[in-house]
């Protein structure tokens, strides 16, 4: 099961489990949630070129430059400086019985992973990688990748999936992408990009105002706000086929959400004259209306189980975030800190819900276990903070931030917010992230 | 004595003849040169002439007059900006004083049709600023409306923080961003 969904859009890369591995059902090496979590020194020799060509040393240079990129993107790994090294299994062998352990407990590496590159034909590698436990000399994951060069940044990329899972029982971000706001001549459009802010695309040219954008959990759809007919209404797109929907009643349209693991959305709407939060089809068509008080009802977010949603009211005379249960209708108010708190996101855990809160005009990123109620402050004396929107696995935050140059950017941030750092360069204004839900993530929760 | 009274009739002859030289030469400026040169002018009587004269150049100045004050009326309507205080849609008493304006002046232009704009400042988030400036719209529709004003004349539309007049982070820049404005169709 896991391995056909990392099949899945893979193209003409081959994947084949090729190793026998100890199954530790249980054991989780990190817990990502743990706020006091000490990152783990893990090695990344060079990787040996089987057939000694430059072509294979040049890929086992670029897949290792790839991997140690996203093993330190995790916030929960940092890859260690090879000058420390005294072993180089490049010459000495990368498999199990090749390797002295003692070499890698010796500096500090808990974990290490060997390579191989063999190119098979012009144009086409093979990689054959392992992650090892160094303390307890034991191979966690072994894995073959087959496929064109062009490939090689998503072959990684896989392997660093398998690393997450066998580590944190979650295949991580390895397999996600953001999506996000960014103005172009002034004007806001949408964009997405990997999990680390390559690979940038434009989806939308409305030259207008665009905002807001929202992904489905299968990741064929996007929902967002878009002023291209004059007003703000509700645009529902199928990334890949040319059909979607409009949802342009009197007022405004906005702040859609998808419902996990289904093709409805939840987004606030005007037309009956106040602001309230409805249940649409993906034809846009109003199942029910979810919210009812007088006063703004604005930014709806499922929580992970589909089976209620937080979102921020003015209902009792200052925007606060509350949660309601969809079945039942019952609400019940989450912050009572503050004057101002707006713009929740569900943690994927289901435990925690991130939301903004402004407190002397200092705008800020706020975290609140839903069981205690309080309130943990994650952004600080570093600008504007807002839009924060969870990773797929829980272990990261990506928001928008003004600390650079008084500009907004997008910024990502582990669960327990160290490690603040940005996560694209390009021109504009970057605002309002969503982070995806891969296949293999969801297969992984 | 004789002598004295003579000489004051000349003065007078004279210093009339220089007033109807001074009439002529002024109207020559102001209206059409030929009918200065022309025999027939001299036959008109030029006190009549001058009089049309000066209803018509009141006439057309009280036209451009009024013009000017319909365009600074639409001008002002257009310009003048209800403002809000901090995280509200509610009305102040300025607020309200300048929406009798408003309606006033679509009182008189009976056919004109608005929009009404929606803005916040900065502070809060996108999404919440969006619903925001959606209520300062429709509050200021529903006053209009309330002052008798058709609600099919006037629409709303939320600009949220989307279009700041002034990007300062100040406090004025932010009162000033904080707005309902009025475009005419």
């Amino acid at each position: 099961m896991m391995k056909k969904n990392a099949l899945q859009g893979l193209f003409c890369v081959l994947l084949i489990v090729c190793f026998r591995v100890p199954v530790c059902y249980g054991v989780t090496y990190i817990n990502i949630s743990n706020p006091l979590l000490k990152k783990s020194p893990i090695a990344v020799p060079d990787f040996k070129a089987f057939s000694n060509s430059a072509e294979e040393v040049k890929d086992g240079k670029t897949a290792v430059q790839i991997l140690n990129e996203a093993l330190n993107f995790t916030g929960y790994l940092k890859t260690m400086d090879p000058v420390a090294f005294l072993a180089n299994p490049a010459q000495s062998g990368i498999q199990l019985s090749e390797i002295n352990f003692r070499d890698w407990t010796g500096i500090g590496a808990e974990l290490l992973i060997t390579g191989g590159v063999l190119v098979e034909s012009p144009g086409n590698v093979k990689f054959e990688l392992r992650l090892f436990d160094t303390f307890n000399s034991k191979l966690l994951v072994g894995k073959v990748y087959t496929g064109p060069e062009s490939q090689i940044r998503r072959m990684i990329h896989m392997f660093c999936s398998e690393i997450s899972f066998v580590l944190t029982g979650k295949y991580g971000v390895f397999n996600t992408e953001i999506v996000f706001v960014s103005t172009v001549d002034g004007n806001k459009e949408i964009f997405t990009c990997d999990f680390d802010g390559q690979n940038i695309k434009q989806i939308t040219s409305h030259k207008s105002i665009s905002l807001s954008p929202s992904w489905s959990s299968d990741g064929k759809w996007l929902a967002y706000v878009s002023y291209a007919k004059g007003k703000p209404d509700l645009y529902i797109k199928n990334l890949k086929e040319n059909r979607g929907a409009i949802v342009n009643l009197k007022g405004m349209n906005i702040s859609p959400d998808w419902m996990p693991g289904q093709l409805k959305l939840a987004a606030a709407l005007s037309f009956s004259g106040d602001q309230e939060i409805y249940l649409l089809t993906i034809n846009g068509e109003v199942i029910k209306r979810l919210t009812d008080s007088l006063g703004i009802d604005v930014s709806p977010k499922f929580s992970p189980d589909g089976q209620k949603i937080a979102f921020t009211s003015k209902r009792a005379g200052t925007p606060q975030i509350y949660i309601q249960d969809i079945g039942s209708g019952s609400v019940k108010r989450l912050t009572f800190e503050g004057l101002n708190n707006t713009s929740p996101a569900w943690c994927p855990d289901g435990k925690k819900i991130a939301y903004v809160g402004i407190e002397k005009n200092r705008i800020n990123i706020f975290v609140m276990s839903i069981d205690s109620g309080v309130p943990v402050q994650l952004t600080a004396d570093s600008g504007d903070n807002e839009d924060p929107v969870w990773s797929p696995d829980g272990s990261m935050l990506a928001f928008t931030s003004t600390r650079e140059g008084d500009i907004p950017r997008i910024f990502v941030m582990n669960a327990s917010g160290t490690d603040q750092r940005r996560l694209l360069s390009m021109n504009g204004k970057q605002t309002q992230p969503d982070w995806s839900i891969s296949d293999s993530t969801r297969e992984g929760m | 004595m004789k002598n004295k009274l003579w000489l004051n009739v000349l003065m007078a002859v004279l210093v009339s003849g220089l007033f109807l030289t001074v009439s002529c030469a002024k109207k020559a400026v102001v209206s059409d040169a030929g009918t200065v040169s022309s025999g027939a002018a001299t036959t008109e009587d030029p006190n009549a002439k001058a009089k049309i004269e000066a209803e018509r150049l009141a006439a057309e100045k009280a036209a451009k007059e009024r013009a000017a004050k319909i365009a600074a009326a639409r001008k002002a309507f257009e310009n003048e900006d209800v403002h809000f205080d901090f995280d509200s849609s509610e009305l102040t008493a300025a607020a309200k004083a300048l929406l009798k304006d408003k309606a006033a002046w679509l009182t008189e232009n009976a056919s004109a049709a608005v929009t009404i704009e929606g803005h916040c400042d900065e502070r809060g988030t996108t999404e919440y600023n969006l619903a925001l400036g959606d209520r300062r719209a429709t509050s200021v529709k529903a006053y209009l409306v309330d002052l008798g004003v058709a609600a099919s004349r006037m629409n709303t539309i939320s600009y949220g923080e989307e279009k700041p007049v002034d990007t300062g982070k100040t406090e004025l820049a932010w009162a000033m961003n904080r707005r309902a404005h009025f475009a005419v169709k």
